[in-house]
């Protein structure tokens, strides 16, 4: 009985002192405070999207009234100080070079993702991954720079000359602009820009496929390879499909290393040696200058509308596909 | 059968060397082309002085003005970037948040980070000039502190849901509130992962040219007012290799070449100190 | 230290293992096993964790040797060919002899295709390729034998993730057998299911071990006592004593065998 009065006479003491000293109650106000102010934060950035989409389709909007969209995206003639605003040209450059640079990014990239994931012992891999995101941060004007003083020449020098050789039959390879700044040196710079991205992300997605399937499969007899192509492949699949389009939007929205090496013409290239001018080039090299011309600058601005919308498009689409993909 | 299987095999093992190969030897080329044009060309006026009268003719100077005006604009954007980056990055690991909600922002960050570079220049220009700003270093800050959030918030969330499940319940435990879990136990926890995505940032804006094309202007004069125009190594890099004289664009070499040198001297700076600073974390 | 213990077989053994070391890194987890695998019949190693079953185990297909750090000397002969000799086919070996692992791992395919996975690698049913008949036979013929067509056979074309742990289970086993494996390791196979799952993976290979020799890991005594012809005791990675099931359960002759048995140590 007296051990049991001094307990609770303790216990009454120590909660006492808890309210006073600790006061816990302010404690928890203030948790409350900044849970509302997260909250409110991650929710102001999170509607940064709309109003980007928001800002740009008002401030386009004055071209989108008096132009029809679909001359807007198929007509080819582009005078601004006649009025006529055709973005096809644009569109086309921007296509060519980004297709130039995932056929060439991605085999090479997948490639030597699976060694790395597959093949090399962890010591290398250690060594050569940071490598590979050390990479991942050079800015995009030295990838210009690379591209003007390497690629340029090497595909006037180099390429070119072995294409009208081999080639020339096919007018994909026609060789009409002799100055090497064109759809393929494009393509090459953005390939190399792109490599380290589609490399990390999908060498981990490779190497987070449980090692019992693989042993699974070498246990039936399958050989490295057949594992590989067959089974761990297919599981890491949207994995690889998302690295892919994290290149892919990279490549697409990348201006300044383009930029120097594309040689902006405003035409549609016929060939991968033909010059192109992607619209991030178009707006970056004409955005602020031509306020005079009546209409240009909304146009600059639809011309970066369509740059957002493609790129949510993508990251939506493949939201959707992985969701529906991944079983397994 | 067999025959055919090794074939295969060994085919496309060569196929991966030569790939591997070619990315790394691609990769290593990019940074020996810099060194090998930008080396000779650089020299101590060119860090220590802004551009005299001429220089973009090829007479003195140097690119001080750019250097300064990219630390300026890359350092206050990570500032920025790490106050509004930390919390959301927290709110979203640690607190109960909705499903639907959970969601919706980590597509939106996904968004924002695909979202072109230039694409932040033309909106935050357009609206800078709605509001009635000129080009300047704070423009530029503003935008590019845009443009490193969703880097950041990816990072530090990855460093942050490494946090031992179990050292979240003993903070709990002892009474602390998620607020004080968050900011005292968890920030403390993760300090390396933090540093490496905010050093991740940084390099990003330090590195980016389209965003502060329109938004910070360039000028040649030191940084001096938050309301100025401000130069940056990678516009330093683009206009001088725009002009004519190949004096003036070896110079652009140069610029790069100490963009490079930043940039990875950063990178690699963060790769170290998070290998040392892990000596003091609970795993 | 430990000898060779030939076991009371009245076949000559379908695994010989001769002075067997494995090392982890440092780490000399087995020491000089020597042991014989009978013919046909339930060979179960038993032993407390981390004594070195799995290792054991998985030295037998040579799947050790593909984690990191792992060094292994000795010899193992199957049907008189050591297959730790350098030109041994690692590919052939582990056809010859499949594993069934712990947890189940579906591969990413239907159920159809996890069956047949095997037997496309090794084209077994190459002759068919027109119609397929074969290798559908093939498959109903596996799943029947690993005790899963009926519950699947309306739905093989569905992903094989869609089943339940113990339907998994069972087509991995379906999956370990397409191949005609004359042995089959069966490392802890019903640890993760639940007891009916697991009764049904051991009465199917109860089934099976007339003509199979099977091989099996596991920490249940009981398991062992239920299904073992022959079972292998091993204690901090050496081998302390084997012998025909009936025998080593009634009369242990160690005294750390004794002892396990009895429940007093591991």
């Amino acid at each position: 009985m007296n051990e049991k009065s001094k307990f609770l006479k303790n216990r009454e003491k120590l909660s006492r002192h808890h309210t006073k000293s600790f006061s816990k109650l302010s404690r928890d106000r203030k948790d409350l405070a900044a849970h509302k102010a997260m909250r409110a934060l991650a929710i102001c950035v999170s509607i940064l999207v709309p109003v980007f989409i928001l800002v740009l389709f008002l401030r386009a909007r004055p071209i989108l009234a008096t132009h029809n969209i679909s001359t807007l995206l198929f007509s080819t003639t582009w005078r601004p100080n006649q009025g006529s605003f055709g973005f096809f040209p644009f569109i086309m450059g921007t296509l060519w070079v980004t297709m130039v640079a995932m056929i060439i990014s991605v085999p090479l990239s997948l490639l030597t993702a699976i060694y790395l994931a597959e093949y090399t012992r962890p010591k290398v891999r250690a060594f050569i991954m940071p490598l590979i995101d050390l990479l991942a941060g050079i800015p995009s004007v030295v990838y210009g720079i690379w591209g003007v003083l390497t690629v340029v020449p090497f595909i006037q020098k180099v390429v070119m000359p072995s294409a009208d050789r081999w080639l020339g039959f096919s007018p994909l390879f026609q060789t009409s602009n002799p100055t090497g700044y064109g759809v393929l040196a494009g393509g090459i710079v953005l390939a190399v820009m792109v490599f380290p991205i589609i490399i990390a992300v999908s060498e981990e997605v490779i190497r987070t496929v449980p090692l019992g399937l693989r042993e699974a499969s070498w246990s039936v007899g399958a050989s490295r390879w057949q594992t590989i192509r067959r089974i761990v492949l297919r599981r890491a699949f949207p994995g690889v499909i998302a690295a892919v389009m994290l290149g892919f939007s990279r490549a697409f929205g990348e201006t300044m290393a383009v930029l120097m090496v594309v040689g902006n013409v405003v035409q549609i290239p016929h060939s991968i040696f033909d010059a192109a001018y992607p619209l991030t080039a178009l707006i970056a090299n004409n955005y602020g200058e031509m306020m005079s011309i009546p209409l240009y600058d909304a146009a600059l601005l639809g011309a970066a509308l369509i740059l957002l919308l493609v790129v949510l498009t993508f990251n939506i689409g493949s939201r959707l596909v992985l969701a529906r993909i991944s079983y397994s | 059968m067999l025959i055919k299987q090794k074939l295969e095999e060994s085919f496309f093992k060569i196929l991966m060397v030569i790939s591997t190969i070619f990315v790394l030897g691609s990769l290593l080329l990019i940074l020996g082309t810099v060194l090998w044009r930008g080396l000779p060309a650089l020299d101590l006026a060119m860090l220590t002085q802004a551009p005299q009268g001429g220089y973009y003719l090829g007479k003195e100077g140097g690119i001080l003005n750019a250097i300064l005006g990219s630390l300026c604009l890359a350092g206050g954007a990570t500032i920025v970037a790490v106050i509004l980056s930390l919390p959301i990055a927290l709110y979203l690991q640690l607190y109960p948040v909705p499903h639907f909600t959970k969601n919706w922002i980590r597509l939106s960050l996904d968004i924002l980070w695909g979202t072109p570079s230039i694409v932040y220049g033309a909106i935050g220009f357009t609206l800078m000039i709605y509001l009635g700003m000129r080009a300047s270093l704070l423009g530029g800050i503003i935008v590019l502190s845009l443009l490193e959030l969703p880097i950041m918030v990816r990072g530090m969330e990855e460093a942050v849901s490494m946090v031992p499940k179990a050292l979240l319940e003993s903070s709990y435990s002892l009474g602390a509130t998620r607020f004080e879990t968050a900011f005292k136990v968890v920030v403390r926890q993760t300090l390396p992962g933090l540093i490496t995505a905010i050093l991740l940032a940084f390099g990003r804006g330090i590195g980016d040219a389209a965003s502060v094309l329109f938004t910070a202007g360039y000028t040649d004069n030191l940084p001096t007012s938050l309301l100025r125009p401000v130069a940056s190594l990678p516009l330093a890099v683009f206009f001088q290799l725009g002009t004519p004289f190949p004096a003036v664009q070896d110079r652009a070499y140069a610029a790069a070449l100490v963009l490079i040198v930043l940039v990875l001297g950063l990178s690699i700076t963060s790769r170290l100190l998070s290998t040392r600073f892990t000596k003091n974390i609970i795993r | 230290m430990s000898q060779a213990l030939p076991l009371n077989t009245h076949s000559s053994p379908h695994l010989r293992i001769q002075d067997l070391n494995v090392w982890y890194e440092t780490n000399h987890a087995l020491r000089g096993i020597y042991a014989e695998i009978p013919t046909f019949g339930i060979t179960a190693i038993i032993g407390p964790s981390g004594c070195g079953k799995t290792t054991l185990l998985r030295s037998l297909n040579r799947l050790l040797e593909e984690g990191e750090g792992i060094r292994v000397k000795g010899q193992v002969w199957l049907n008189e060919v050591d297959i730790y000799d350098r030109v041994m086919d690692l590919n052939e070996l582990r056809t010859r002899v499949g594993l069934l692992a712990p947890k189940p791992y579906p591969l990413p395919l239907s159920i159809y295709e996890n069956v047949a996975y095997g037997r496309r690698i090794h084209g077994l049913d190459v002759l068919d390729k027109g119609n397929g008949r074969n290798l559908d036979r093939k498959v109903e013929h596996y799943l029947r034998t690993a005790g899963l067509w009926e519950e699947v056979k309306d739905r093989l074309k569905a992903p094989a993730s869609a089943l339940s742990t113990g339907q998994q289970q069972r087509l991995c086993l379906a999956r370990a057998l397409a191949v005609e494996p004359e042995i089959l390791l069966c490392d802890e196979p019903t640890s993760a299911l639940d007891p009916i799952s697991a009764q049904g993976i051991e009465e199917q290979l109860i089934t099976l071990k007339e003509n199979t020799t099977i091989v099996i890991v596991t920490h249940l005594l009981r398991q062992a006592s239920r299904m073992a012809d022959y079972v292998i005791f091993l204690w901090m990675g050496e081998l302390v004593e084997c012998g025909p099931a009936k025998e080593l359960f009634k009369n242990p002759k160690d005294s750390r065998t004794q002892a396990y048995l009895m429940g007093k140590i591991g």
